[in-house]
């Protein structure tokens, strides 16, 4: 039986692993299986990571520097303690955990309970999105009656965002997730702005 | 208040009642939190814990449900009291290791407790009698939403809550039960039950959870997973194998009533014997035999009443517990295990003999109505 990967060399190692209930099987050479870390003495790498234990060699993989730039903590630190150092660390060791948080957990995004003061600037974000989408759409199809009536809720949504952000300090993500839509948003606001001036439509009414 | 005064009486979820509490012995919900751009406790500096110790101290006090509480630095509290705690499931066995930078705030029906600096920098559990995780969680989710005003904690747009470890990250919640399964274990199911739960993403794992042996057949069941899911889907999930899980358990005791009286009289019997004259018993015999005197009592073999004095037993052997009301310094375990015999022996003399008569023994007519009467609901 010849190797799977090179198809040159007989297969040694053969690598039997069940994947959601089904069985697949791979056959490798020694070389192949050093090469893809197969060859790993213990053999556990496999069942440690469907276990949620060999998180170490997953972060391996991450290129971007074994450190966390934000409280110092390695991936050597990793391996030893299973724990992560602050939460930095989910963002420093992104790319080695996503692969582990899956096996381990039934998704990979949240879908539970948000704090409260998140809570308003997400819901915000989310209709602001769906505000630009709208707007794009109108100006597209030449509603502009209907751009300009978009454009003064999104105005008004982002003078909200911003006294919040002045008030309180929302989370460094939430802020760079408002700042790119605020910055779609006002090359689409200006083009509407453009559009309803050839038209004629009127400016934004205070009291509407 | 003082450690004493509390400990002095049974927690609710002991003395306490609540649905099907003859198998589901208690529910739990716990929660973990992180503040926001601090370090994990357990790689941070002694100064960092106890900064961020006094800072969710400060507001878990502050709790209106907190007003009447028990507030101790862990390196406030002696070792015995430590384990005592523990064996009451109101800290784990890691947080009683911790020394400084470490708390517990915990209410005085002992309901809620607050692990600040464990493994996260605030954990905090709901525990009551019975099968209720829908009000445990509504209790511990009501103080976490509380504490949001007062305190920042990690989170993350796609991962949620974020924890040390990567186990409890995005709800940081861990449901559970603790099921008592005598019936399972004696005709043997109890492993494919086990099995087939893991497969399903719960766990099932011995008394002090994780790592720990099952004795007196006692086994908690909890969610695995805690990404990808609201709290709600999680415990729904969780409620559902529960009540499997019990269905099986009635199931096997019935079964036994029916086929094996002879050996179930027996084990009962047994058990009563030893427990009302031995002269030294380790906690795990005496667990294991307790077991079968509690079936006795669900099966109406001992009077209902005695009920609480069998439960409070499982806790008051427990090696702490046997030497919390003595000003000793630390027995050993030889003389531990007679003054557990001596308590059992004492506490087991106000309970009759178990009334043969009350169940039907092998042969005789077991028609499935009176198995469903002997079977309370």
């Amino acid at each position: 039986m010849f190797c799977d990967v090179c198809k040159s060399k007989e297969a040694t190692v053969f690598l039997t692993q069940i994947v959601e209930g089904k069985m697949q099987k791979v056959n490798l050479c020694e070389g192949c299986s050093k090469e893809k870390g197969v060859n790993d003495p213990t053999g556990f790498a496999l069942a440690d990571l469907l276990l949620g234990l060999g998180a170490a060699q997953e972060i391996d993989k991450n290129p971007a520097g074994n450190r966390c730039p934000v409280c110092g903590f390695s991936q050597a630190d990793f391996k030893k303690t299973g724990r992560l150092g602050c939460s930095a660390c989910y963002d420093a060791f992104a790319e080695g955990l996503s692969g582990m948080l899956k096996n381990m957990h039934r998704g990979s995004v949240h879908t539970g309970k948000v704090p409260a003061k998140l809570r308003v600037g997400r819901l915000r974000n989310k209709e602001l999105s769906e505000l630009q989408a709208s707007l794009q759409k109108a100006v597209q199809e030449e509603q502009f009656e209907e751009a300009a009536t978009l454009r003064d809720r999104i105005r008004k949504l982002e003078e909200e965002s911003y006294a919040e952000t002045a008030l309180t300090q929302e989370s460094t993500e939430v802020n760079r997730i408002a700042a790119v839509a605020q910055s779609s948003a006002s090359s689409v606001i200006a083009e509407a702005d453009e559009a309803s001036k050839k038209l004629g439509v009127p400016k934004p009414r205070k009291n509407s | 208040m003082k450690l004493s005064r509390i400990i002095a009486n049974t927690g609710e979820w002991l003395s306490g009642s609540g649905p099907h509490d003859q198998i589901v012995v208690s529910s739990r919900v716990r929660l973990a939190r992180n503040l926001k751009g601090k370090p994990f406790p357990g790689w941070a500096k002694k100064a960092e814990r106890v900064a961020v110790l006094e800072e969710v101290r400060t507001a878990v006090e502050q709790l209106p449900e907190m007003e009447e509480s028990f507030s101790e630095k862990l390196d406030d509290l002696s070792a015995l009291e430590k384990q005592v705690l523990v064996e009451r499931h109101l800290i784990s066995r890691e947080h009683a290791a911790k020394g400084a930078g470490s708390a517990v705030v915990m209410n005085t029906a002992q309901t809620l407790s607050f692990m600040i600096n464990e493994e996260d920098h605030l954990r905090m559990q709901a525990i009551r009698a019975g099968l209720q995780l829908d009000q445990v969680f509504a209790m511990i989710n009501q103080a976490d939403s509380e504490l949001e005003d007062s305190l920042d904690f990690a989170f993350h747009n796609d991962l949620g809550y974020l924890t040390a470890c990567p186990t409890n990250v995005g709800t940081g919640m861990r449901a559970s039960a603790m099921m008592h399964l005598p019936g399972l274990v004696m005709s043997e199911q109890v492993n494919k039950i086990i099995n087939s739960v893991n497969k399903i993403g719960l766990a099932v794992r011995g008394l002090h959870g994780e790592g720990t042996e099952a004795m007196g057949n006692l086994f908690q069941v909890s969610n695995q997973t805690t990404l990808g899911e609201t709290e709600e889907e999680i415990i729904g999930r969780l409620n559902k194998v529960i009540f499997q899980i019990l269905e099986h358990e009635q199931n096997a005791r019935q079964i036994l009533l029916q086929q094996r009286a002879e050996t179930l009289l027996d084990q009962i019997g047994r058990a009563y014997g030893i427990l009302c004259h031995a002269h030294s018993i380790t906690s795990k015999e005496a667990l294991n035999l307790l077991s079968f005197i509690k079936m006795g009592v669900d099966l109406g073999l001992f009077p209902s009443n005695n009920r609480l004095h069998v439960d409070e037993l499982f806790i008051e052997t427990q090696p702490a517990h046997l030497q919390k009301g003595l000003q000793v310094t630390k027995l050993g375990a030889e003389e531990r295990d007679s003054l557990r015999a001596a308590l059992i022996r004492a506490k087991l003399k106000q309970m009759p003999e178990p009334e043969i008569g009350k169940i039907p023994t092998n042969g005789s007519t077991t028609t499935s109505n009176t198995s469903e009467t002997s079977e309370e609901s």
